[in-house]
C-alpha cells in the first residue's frame, strides 16, 4: 500500500465542467438560511441538535435531583419525572445524536471527505433540516400544551402510553410526540436518501469505495440502515396515533382503565414492541456507526499512523449493520414474547460482539507503535474506547438471554446504555467537533478548555455510570422517581445516589464551559490554516478554508491513494494527501 | 505519562471497586443460582477483557506517546493477528453463550409437577389467585371485569369455584415445591419481579406470560413492578411469604373456608 498503483486515475485529466457557478447562493437568506449548501446544513442541524441536547441535560440534572435528593425539591413530582426520563431520552436518542451523526457531521463531511462539490439532492437536503426544526419545535411545544409532555418512557410502550394513569397520555403530550417523531422520519429520509445516493454517486475520481475513510463509511452504513429502520417506527407511529386519536386497537386488547371497561379489544402491545425495536435496536449501530468510523479517523490521524486493518473494519461496520437488523428482540427477553425466541436472539446478539471486539482491537493495535500526539480529539478519543468498551462488556450481560432475566428493567440496564450509547458517542461528537472546528471556521479551538472538559466529562461520566451497574445488580428497578425504602436496598445506596448526582451536576456544567469555547473561538481562537492536524483526507487539502460554497474551486480533486498513508517509508512528510499522486510532493506528474 | 497513569487507575479502580463496593445482589431464594454463576462466568470474562484492553492502551500511549524523531510503524494489515483475535474472541463469545442458552432451556422449561399460580397486576396493586383442592385455575376474561369481578373471573367455570383469591393482601408459596406463575393484566404493562427469586416477566394485558421457579427458603420477601405502568410504578409493591409445607397447608385450610363460606353465603 506504501504506493497505491494509479490506474486509470492517474491520467484521467480533472473534470472541466465550469460548474461552480451553479453552486453560488444569490442571497443572504439563500445562503445562510434557506440554504442548499450541506456545509450550511450542516451547522444549522448541529447547531439545532446542540440546543436540543442542552434541554436534555436540563432535564437529566432535574432527575439527577430527583434521586439524589429525593422529597428536597417538590416541584418534581411522579408526573414530572416521568416527563423528564421521556422527553430526556427521546430527545437524546433521536434529536441530538442522530441529527447530529447524520444531519451535522454527515452533511459536513460527506461531500467534502469524498471529493463531491455538494450533495447531490441539495433541495431535498434543504428541506431535511427544515423538517427536523418543525419536528424539534413541536415536541418542545408539548411542554407548554396542557398535560405537559408525555411521561410514557422514551419507548412508548402501549397501551399505558395513551391512558391515563400516564402524563400526556390522554392530554396533548403523546400526540405531539408521535406527530414530532413523524416529522422527524419524514425529514430524515430527504437527508438519509441524499446521504445514501451522494456516497455511491458524486465520489471524486479516483475515491474507490475502498479508499473511503473509515468516518464516511460509517456514516453511509448508518444512512443506508436508518432508511431501512425509521419506517418501523413510522408505522408504529401512525398506529398509535389512531389508537389514541380515532379509538383503533393496533395495540389495544380488551383493557380496563382505572375500574372502567374500555370499548377496545383485538389488538397486541407487543406488535408495538416490536415495531419500535425493529427499528430501536439498530438504532443504536445508527449513532455507533458514525461514531466508530470518526473515531477511527481522529485515532490514525492522531498517531500519525494508518488505521490498523482497513479492510477488516469496512467488513465489520457492514457486518454489523446487517447482524443489527436480526437482533431487535433482545430488548424483549421478558416481555411475555414466545420464549423460544431467546435462543434465537442472544445468539444473533452474541455474535455481533465479534465484528465489534475486531474494531476495538483495531483501533488499540492502531495506537501500537504510533507516534502519538494526545491533543484532545485524541484524548475524546481513548475516552472513547474506555467507555465503549465498558459499556460493549456489559451488554455481553443483557444480550446473554438468561442473565438479562434478573438485569433487565433495573439500573443496570440505564447504566450500560449510557456508557456505550450515550457517553461513547457523546465523547466522540466532542472529539469530532474539536478536530473539524478549524475546517469549518478557520480557527482551533482553545486547547486549555478542551483539556479541562476533557477530563471533567470523560472521568465524571465514568463515575456516574459505572458504580450505576451494581444499583441494577442489586435490584433497584429503573424508573421509580424514588427508591421508596426497599427492605433489600441499604441505606448506603442512597449516599450513592447522592454522589452520583453531584458529579452529574458537574459534568453538567462543564458542558457550558465546551460552549463557550465554541463561542469565544470564533473571534478569538488561534487561526488553523488549512490543515493543522496534517491530515490526509480530502477535507483538508480545499484551496479555501472555511470552504466556499462549492467546496473546490475550479477543480475537483483527484485521488490517487486510501486516506491511511501516514508515516509512509520515503515519504518526505509523515502523511501523503489522498490527493497527491506521489509520496513526495516534489515529485514529477507520474508518467502514464 | 499523566494520560497513561490515569487509565491504568480507571481499569484498576474498576476492578477494586468490584471487589469492595458494598452494592451486590440480594441473597438468593430461589433455584436459579445457575443464574448467579452465569453472571459470574460473564463477569470474570468480561472484566479480563477490559482490564487488558485498557492497560495496552495505557501501555501504548505511554510506549509510543510522540517524541522527537519518533515514527510510526507503517503496517496496513497483520492477517494472522486479526483472525488469532476474531478467534479467541469468538472462543470467549462462546463460554458466555453456552451456558447461558443452557440455563435459558432450564428456565423456560416448566417442570411437571409445578403448580399454577396466577399474579394479576392492575394500577397500581397486586393481586393472586391459587388453586384450589382440585389444583386448577378457572377461567378468566379483562372483558368480565366489573366492580364485583375485580379479576374478570368466569363465574361459571367449575375448575374455578374452590379457587383462593387474595386481593391486597400477600402471596404464599411452600417452600421447596415448583411453582408456575401465570401472569396477567387488566390494564398496562407491569412486571412480577422479585429481586431473591431473580426471575421477571411482563405481564401483557391480552395474553398470559409466565415464568416458573422453586422457592429455596423461608422468609418475606418484596414484589416490585418492573415495567414502567404510570404515575404509580415505584408504589406498586407486594410480598410473598415463602413458608415451611406445614405453615402453608395451614393456611391453605383456612383460605378455602373462607372461599367456601363466601360462595355458599347467599347473595
Amino acid at each position: 500500500m506504501v504506493d497505491v498503483p494509479l490506474g486509470p486515475a492517474g491520467v484521467i485529466p480533472p473534470a472541466e465542467v465550469e460548474d461552480m457557478e451553479l453552486y453560488h447562493p444569490h442571497s443572504w437568506v439563500t445562503k445562510y438560511v434557506f440554504s442548499q449548501d450541506a456545509k450550511v446544513i450542516a451547522i444549522q442541524y448541529s447547531a439545532t441538535a446542540l440546543g436540543v441536547g442542552l434541554v436534555a441535560l436540563v432535564l437529566s440534572w432535574l432527575m439527577r435531583l430527583q434521586l439524589g435528593f429525593p422529597g428536597v425539591f417538590s416541584f418534581i413530582d411522579a408526573n414530572a419525572y416521568y416527563q423528564y426520563i421521556t422527553m430526556h431520552g427521546m430527545m437524546m436518542v433521536v434529536y441530538v445524536l442522530t441529527a447530529l451523526f447524520l444531519g451535522g457531521f454527515g452533511n459536513y463531511l460527506i461531500p467534502l471527505m469524498i471529493g463531491a462539490r455538494d450533495m447531490v439532492f441539495p433541495y431535498a437536503n434543504m428541506l431535511s433540516f427544515w423538517l427536523y426544526l418543525l419536528a424539534v419545535l413541536v415536541l418542545m411545544a408539548s411542554f407548554f400544551v396542557p398535560g405537559g409532555p408525555t411521561g410514557a418512557g422514551w419507548t412508548l410502550y402501549p397501551p399505558q402510553a395513551i391512558m391515563t394513569g400516564t402524563p400526556g397520555g390522554q392530554d396533548w403530550g403523546i400526540i405531539l410526540m408521535l406527530v414530532s417523531l413523524m416529522i422527524f422520519i419524514v425529514g430524515f429520509t430527504m437527508g438519509g436518501l441524499n446521504y445514501v445516493v451522494t456516497v455511491l454517486q458524486a465520489r471524486a475520481r479516483g475515491m474507490t469505495l475502498m479508499r473511503m475513510p473509515l468516518t464516511v463509511w460509517g456514516i453511509f452504513t448508518a444512512s443506508f440502515m436508518a432508511l431501512l429502520a425509521f419506517p418501523a417506527l413510522f408505522v408504529g407511529a401512525v398506529m398509535m396515533l389512531f389508537d389514541r386519536v380515532l379509538g383503533t386497537s393496533f395495540f389495544m386488547p380488551a383493557i380496563v382503565e382505572m375500574g372502567q371497561p374500555l370499548e377496545r379489544g383485538g389488538g397486541s402491545p407487543l406488535l408495538f414492541q416490536h415495531l419500535f425495536w425493529f427499528f430501536g435496536h439498530p438504532e443504536v449501530y445508527i449513532v455507533a456507526l458514525p461514531a466508530f468510523g470518526i473515531v477511527s479517523d481522529l485515532i490514525s490521524t492522531h498517531a500519525r499512523r494508518n488505521i490498523f486493518g482497513y479492510r477488516m473494519m469496512v467488513w465489520a461496520i457492514l457486518i454489523i449493520g446487517a447482524l443489527s437488523f436480526v437482533v431487535w428482540a433482545h430488548h424483549m427477553y421478558v416481555s411475555g414474547m414466545n420464549p423460544y425466541f431467546g435462543f434465537f436472539f442472544a445468539t444473533t446478539t452474541l455474535i455481533i460482539a465479534v465484528p465489534t471486539a475486531i474494531k476495538v482491537y483495531n483501533w488499540i493495535l492502531t495506537l501500537w507503535r504510533g507516534d502519538i500526539h494526545l491533543n484532545v480529539p485524541m484524548l475524546f478519543a481513548l475516552g472513547f474506547i474506555v467507555t465503549f468498551v465498558n459499556g460493549g462488556l456489559t451488554g455481553l450481560f443483557l444480550g446473554n438471554v438468561v442473565v438479562d432475566v434478573p438485569l433487565s428493567d433495573t439500573m443496570f440496564v440505564v447504566a450500560h446504555f449510557h456508557m456505550v450509547m450515550g457517553v461513547a458517542p457523546i465523547l466522540v461528537i466532542f472529539g469530532a467537533i474539536y478536530h473539524w472546528y478549524p475546517k469549518v471556521t478557520g480557527r482551533m479551538l482553545n486547547d486549555a478548555l478542551g483539556k479541562l472538559h476533557f477530563w471533567v466529562t470523560f472521568l465524571g461520566a465514568y463515575a456516574i455510570f459505572f458504580p450505576m451497574h451494581y444499583l441494577g445488580l442489586m435490584g433497584v428497578p429503573r424508573r421509580y422517581h424514588e427508591m421508596g425504602g426497599m427492605a433489600f436496598v441499604p441505606p448506603s445506596a442512597q449516599t450513592l445516589n447522592a454522589f452520583i448526582t453531584v458529579v452529574a451536576l458537574v459534568v453538567g456544567f462543564v458542558q457550558l464551559l465546551f460552549v463557550f469555547n465554541l463561542i469565544w473561538s470564533l473571534r478569538h481562537g488561534r487561526p488553523a490554516g488549512g490543515n493543522p492536524w496534517r491530515a490526509t483526507t480530502l477535507e483538508w487539502q480545499t484551496p479555501e478554508t472555511p470552504p466556499p460554497h462549492g467546496n473546490w474551486g475550479k477543480e475537483l480533486p483527484v485521488v490517487y491513494r486510501w486516506a491511511y498513508d501516514y508515516s509512509v517509508p520515503g515519504a518526505d512528510q509523515d502523511f501523503v494527501p489522498q490527493n497527491q499522486a506521489s509520496i513526495t510532493r516534489a515529485a514529477p506528474e507520474p508518467a502514464s | 505519562m499523566a494520560v497513561a497513569l490515569i487509565l491504568v487507575v480507571v481499569a484498576l479502580g474498576s476492578v477494586l471497586f468490584h471487589l469492595v463496593s458494598p452494592w451486590w445482589w440480594t441473597p438468593i431464594a430461589s433455584n436459579w443460582r445457575f443464574i448467579d454463576d452465569t453472571i459470574i462466568i460473564t463477569f470474570w470474562i468480561t472484566g479480563l477483557v477490559f482490564v487488558a484492553v485498557v492497560l495496552f492502551m495505557a501501555y501504548c500511549i505511554y510506549r509510543f506517546r510522540h517524541e522527537k524523531g519518533r515514527t510510526a510503524a507503517y503496517e496496513p494489515e497483520n492477517k494472522r493477528l486479526e483472525w488469532w483475535l476474531t478467534g479467541v474472541t469468538g472462543v470467549g463469545v462462546a463460554a458466555m453463550l453456552a451456558p447461558g442458552l443452557f440455563v435459558w432451556n432450564q428456565f423456560i422449561t416448566v417442570p411437571e409437577d409445578a403448580t399454577d399460580i396466577e399474579v394479576v397486576g392492575q394500577q397500581w396493586q397486586w393481586s393472586y389467585r391459587l388453586p384450589g383442592a382440585d389444583g386448577k385455575l378457572g377461567m378468566a376474561d379483562t372483558r368480565n371485569v366489573s366492580a364485583d369481578n375485580p379479576l374478570g373471573l368466569k363465574r361459571d367455570d367449575p375448575n374455578g369455584q374452590d379457587d383462593i383469591i387474595i386481593e391486597g393482601g400477600e402471596l404464599r408459596l411452600p417452600v421447596g415445591k415448583p411453582v408456575k406463575a401465570l401472569l396477567r393484566s387488566i390494564d398496562v404493562l407491569h412486571n412480577f419481579y422479585v429481586p431473591e427469586f431473580r426471575a421477571k416477566m411482563d405481564m401483557v394485558p391480552g395474553q398470559v406470560s409466565y415464568f416458573w421457579l422453586t422457592p429455596t427458603r423461608t422468609g418475606t420477601f418484596e414484589i416490585l413492578c418492573a415495567e414502567l405502568c404510570g404515575v404509580g410504578h415505584p408504589h406498586m409493591r407486594g410480598t410473598v411469604m415463602v413458608q415451611t409445607e406445614q405453615e402453608y397447608l395451614a393456611w391453605m385450610q383456612e383460605q378455602s373456608e373462607r372461599t367456601f363460606a363466601r360462595l355458599s353465603a347467599p347473595d
